[in-house]
C-alpha cells in the first residue's frame, strides 16, 4: 500500500497537488466517478488510465445525485492505487456532523486534497423523492474544513481531542452562471472562507473566461489562490450543443462547435439511416479525435491567462482521454516537488 | 398565509370508505382565500362524495359545515353537535386544522380532505408562491426582504449556486433564482456589500431541526383564577 508523506515541510499539507503548484510547476488534476455498484476493480481500471498524468484526481460525491461509491471509499483505493484522491464532498447528501466525521475518517486514511461543493439538487438524479440536507452551503464548508486544519476546532467551536484533518482545500467557481458579475465576489468569499485552490467548471470559451479572469486579478484573487480552469474533451458535435445549450453555466463557442462539426464531414452527406455501423464508429473516432485537439488548444491558450495555475480536466467516462491530452498540451512528465516549500 | 391544495377525490372517497355519515369541515381562513377548503370547497367537496359514492352503489350521507377558523378551540365548539353525530369528519383546513379537530373531539375520528403545501401569497390571480420557510430566525435584513432559505432549492446563505442562469434555477425554468432577485434588489439599492460578508452556518435549532416548537408568552397568559 502506497503511504502519503505526512512531513508537511513547510507545506499546510505536503500532498503532490500543493507542492506542484507551491513550486510554481502548471498544475494537472483529473476526474474520476466512482461506480454505481460496490465493484473496486473498476476504480483501479480508471485509476491506472490516470497514474502519473496528474497531480490529483477528484473523486466526485454522488455527481448528478446518482448514487454510486462514496468518495472516500473510492478514494481509499486511488490512495492504495498510487494516486492522490481530492475528495469531493457536497452539503446535499450530509449534515454538519457526518460531514466532519467522514473527514476525519478520510484523512486518517490518507486523503490530503479537498473539494467543497453544495451538490447537484436531488431533483437531477435517481432519487428524486429524497429530502436533502443543505445544513450549511459550499463557502460555509470551505471555512468549517479550515477551522478544523487550522484552528483545531469542530465547527461548534469545541477543540478537536488529537490529530486534525490537514486538506489542502479546494472550492468550484462558476465563472459564466448568473448573476455574472457577481461571480468574482462569490469566489473571494471562498477565498477569504479558506479555499486554497479553485477548480471552475468547464471553459470553453477562453474570451468570457479572460474577462472574468480579468476582474480576478483585479480584486488580487489569483495571488490567494491557486485557480485551476476546468477542461473537457468533446465527443461530438452534439455534446457541444447540448452542453451551450442546457447546461447552466457553459458557454459554447460557434466556431467550436463548427470545428467539431467540421471533422465529421466525410459522413456529412450521408443520410441518418444510411450510415453503416462501421461509419459511425469511423466518425465518432475522428469526432472524438478533434474533442481531444480542441481540449488540448484551450489548455494552451488558457495557460497564457495571468492568474490560471493549472487546468482540471474533466474526462469523466472518457478517462482514456487524459493520456493524449496531458502529453498533447506539453505537460507529461508530470513534476516531482521532494524539495520544502520555497516561498 | 397558508396555502393548500385539494387532494383528488379518489384518494378522499379512500379515506371515508368506513363511513355512512360524513361531515365536510371547511375552514374560513387561509384555505378560504386560496380556494381549496373554504365554504364553497366544502359544498363543492360534500356534493361530489354524495354523487359519487352514489354512482358507486353506496350512496353516503355527507353533510358540510363552516367555520371561521378550525385551529381555534372556541369555533370548534360551534360544531360539536354535527361532529359527534357523524361517523367521520374530512377536514378541509390545513394540517393545523385537521390536528384541532382531533385534540378537540378525541371520540370522533377526523381525516384530511387538503395537502397543506407552503406558506405563501397569491402572486397572481390563481398563482400562488412560497415565501417562508417558518425557520424561526429571520435573516430577511439581510437578503433584501427575499428568502434564500424558502426560495433557493439548496437554502444557500452565500450566494447563488452555479445553476443560476437567466434568472431561473436549474430546477425548474418557472421557478425564479432567489440569488439573482437578491442580487439585484441588493445592487439597486448600492448594498451588494452586505452580501460579501461570510454568512456562518444557520442556527436550525430554531427551526423544525430543534423538535416541535412552542411559544409560551407569561405575559398573556391568564392567571389560574381566571384560566
Amino acid at each position: 500500500m502506497t503511504t502519503i508523506e505526512t512531513n508537511t515541510n513547510g507545506y499546510v499539507v505536503g500532498s503532490t497537488l500543493e507542492r506542484v503548484l507551491k513550486a510554481g510547476h502548471f498544475a494537472v488534476t483529473g476526474e474520476l466517478g466512482p461506480p454505481q455498484s460496490a465493484d473496486g476493480d473498476e476504480i483501479r481500471e480508471k485509476a491506472a488510465l490516470l497514474k502519473g498524468l496528474v497531480d490529483g484526481v477528484n473523486i466526485t460525491d454522488n455527481q448528478t445525485a446518482i448514487v454510486r461509491m462514496s468518495s472516500i471509499g473510492a478514494g481509499t483505493i486511488v490512495v492504495q492505487e498510487g494516486l492522490e484522491p481530492i475528495i469531493q464532498m457536497t452539503c446535499r447528501d450530509r449534515n454538519r456532523l457526518a460531514i466532519q466525521s467522514d473527514l476525519l475518517g478520510a484523512y486518517a486514511l490518507g486523503m490530503r486534497n479537498l473539494l467543497c461543493l453544495s451538490g447537484d439538487h436531488q431533483k437531477f438524479g435517481n432519487h428524486p423523492t429524497a429530502k436533502n440536507v443543505f445544513d450549511m452551503d459550499s463557502v460555509q464548508l470551505v471555512k468549517m474544513v479550515t477551522d478544523m486544519r487550522d484552528e483545531c476546532i469542530f465547527q461548534c467551536g469545541d477543540a478537536l481531542k488529537g490529530q486534525e484533518p490537514r486538506f489542502f482545500i479546494g472550492a468550484a467557481s462558476a465563472p459564466f452562471a448568473d448573476p455574472i458579475d457577481f461571480r468574482p465576489y462569490r469566489l473571494a468569499k471562498k477565498i477569504n472562507a479558506g479555499a486554497d485552490f479553485i477548480q471552475t467548471q468547464l471553459v470553453y470559451d477562453v474570451e468570457a473566461f479572460d474577462r472574468f479572469m480579468e476582474k480576478v486579478r483585479e480584486l488580487g484573487l489569483h495571488e490567494k489562490t491557486y485557480i485551476l480552469a476546468g477542461v473537457g474533451p468533446l465527443k461530438s458535435p452534439g455534446m457541444a450543443r447540448y452542453m451551450k445549450n442546457n447546461v447552466p453555466g457553459i458557454l459554447v463557442p460557434d466556431e467550436i462547435i463548427e470545428r467539431m462539426t467540421a471533422a465529421g464531414k466525410p459522413w456529412a452527406d450521408i443520410k441518418k439511416d444510411e450510415l453503416t455501423r462501421e461509419d459511425k464508429r469511423a466518425r465518432s473516432k475522428v469526432w472524438r479525435d478533434e474533442g481531444i485537439q480542441v481540449c488540448i488548444d484551450l489548455i494552451q491558450q488558457l495557460r497564457e491567462i495571468k492568474g490560471v495555475a493549472g487546468v482540471h480536466i474533466m474526462a469523466i467516462e472518457w478517462e482514456k482521454a487524459v493520456k493524449p491530452i496531458v502529453e498533447g498540451a506539453g505537460l507529461y512528465p508530470r513534476p516531482t516537488v521532494k524539495e520544502p516549500v520555497t516561498q | 398565509m397558508i396555502i393548500a391544495e385539494r387532494k383528488p377525490l379518489d384518494e378522499i372517497k379512500t379515506l371515508v370508505d368506513d363511513a355512512q355519515k360524513v361531515l365536510v369541515v371547511g375552514c374560513g381562513t387561509c384555505v378560504t382565500v386560496c380556494f381549496a377548503g373554504g365554504s364553497r370547497e366544502a359544498q363543492i367537496t360534500a356534493a361530489s362524495l354524495r354523487m359519487s359514492t352514489k354512482l358507486d352503489g353506496n350512496g353516503k350521507n355527507v353533510g358540510d359545515v363552516t367555520v371561521q377558523r378550525q385551529c381555534e378551540w372556541e369555533y370548534l365548539d360551534e360544531i360539536k353537535d354535527q361532529v359527534e353525530d357523524a361517523d367521520m369528519v374530512l377536514s378541509l383546513g390545513c394540517g393545523i386544522g385537521v390536528q384541532a379537530i382531533a385534540e378537540h373531539f378525541p371520540e370522533s375520528w377526523v381525516v384530511p380532505g387538503l395537502n397543506t403545501t407552503f406558506l405563501g401569497i397569491p402572486s397572481e390571480q390563481g398563482v400562488w408562491e412560497e415565501r417562508c420557510a417558518a425557520c424561526g430566525d429571520c435573516i430577511l435584513g439581510l437578503t433584501g426582504g427575499i428568502c434564500p432559505i424558502a426560495r433557493c432549492s439548496k437554502s444557500l446563505l452565500n450566494g447563488p449556486c452555479g445553476g443560476s442562469e437567466a434568472g431561473h434555477c436549474e430546477i425548474d425554468p418557472d421557478v425564479p433564482c432567489a440569488w439573482q432577485l437578491i442580487y439585484d434588489r441588493l445592487s439597486s439599492k448600492d448594498k451588494l456589500h452586505v452580501i460579501l460578508d461570510l454568512q456562518p452556518p444557520k442556527n436550525w435549532s430554531t427551526s423544525r431541526d430543534g423538535g416541535p416548537r412552542k411559544i409560551v408568552r407569561e405575559d398573556l397568559r391568564l392567571k389560574a383564577e381566571e384560566a
